[in-house]
């Protein structure tokens, strides 16, 4: 398992390649990419990313070790930015390794659905009439909340 | 104790953390969030809805109920929005 904090932007292909390299005896691999989004409807002009260092690490930690044990995946990694970021670009990536499909589907899913809720980032959003502090959604709470019923 | 701040509380209290010390009968988040609201209205303003705001102690996520004896660092913060 590699998780990786970074300011840099990364290449989402090349990424996935190159997790994929190191998989052994998988028959079924997932990657999921988060991206900053901004529609014509509601136009984001920048992202900023605000997190806590050593707890993030910590957490994601947490959950690929939690994905794995929960869903017998092979590996688990994550990278995730830091920083301010433009509409487009990947914030997030999650790559999972497993013997069948639906454990790679489950465990990237997993991860991504706890990280929303207990990893520390913080995401602000400038528009043109100025910035603000995205704030938390119930969805988002619940789609975290299925794992543990 | 070193207590940090993040998102729009650090914003709010203009500060990303504070050094203070701690009395003996201060002993869990929730008794040091209202110890820390009595000594600066700034935080009490700001931590009127005490279910927005989670901690952890010693990068650990924990309830208000969580003990903080012998913590190094208590974060604040609101709730998460990653991914």
């Amino acid at each position: 398992m590699r998780m990786r904090l970074q300011a840099e932007p990364f290449d989402p292909g090349a990424e996935s390649n190159s997790f994929l390299a190191r998989a052994k005896g998988a028959g079924a691999s997932v990657t999921f990419t988060g991206l900053v989004r901004s529609t014509p409807d509601d136009p984001v002009e920048e992202l900023t990313l605000e997190h806590y260092p050593e707890l993030a690490q910590r957490q994601l930690e947490k959950l690929a070790s939690e994905a794995v044990a929960r869903f017998g995946l092979i590996d688990a990694d994550i990278i995730h930015r830091f920083g301010t970021l433009r509409p487009g670009e990947p914030i997030v990536q999650v790559m999972t390794l497993a013997p069948h499909r639906h454990s790679a589907f489950e465990g990237a899913s997993f991860i991504m659905d706890t990280l929303k809720t207990d990893a520390p980032f913080w995401k602000k959003e400038r528009r043109a009439d100025g910035e603000d502090w995205v704030e938390a959604r119930a969805s988002d709470d619940e789609a975290a909340a299925r794992w543990w019923d | 104790m070193k207590i940090l701040y993040f998102a729009w509380l650090r914003e709010r209290l203009d500060r990303d953390g504070d050094e203070i010390d701690v009395p003996d009968d201060v002993s869990t988040v929730a008794e040091l969030m209202d110890f820390l609201a009595e000594r600066d209205e700034g935080f009490a303003l700001a931590t009127q809805k005490r279910q927005s705001i989670r901690a952890a102690v010693d990068e650990e996520l924990v309830e208000h109920s969580a003990s903080i004896r012998g913590a190094r660092t208590v974060a604040l913060f609101p709730p998460m929005t990653g991914g």
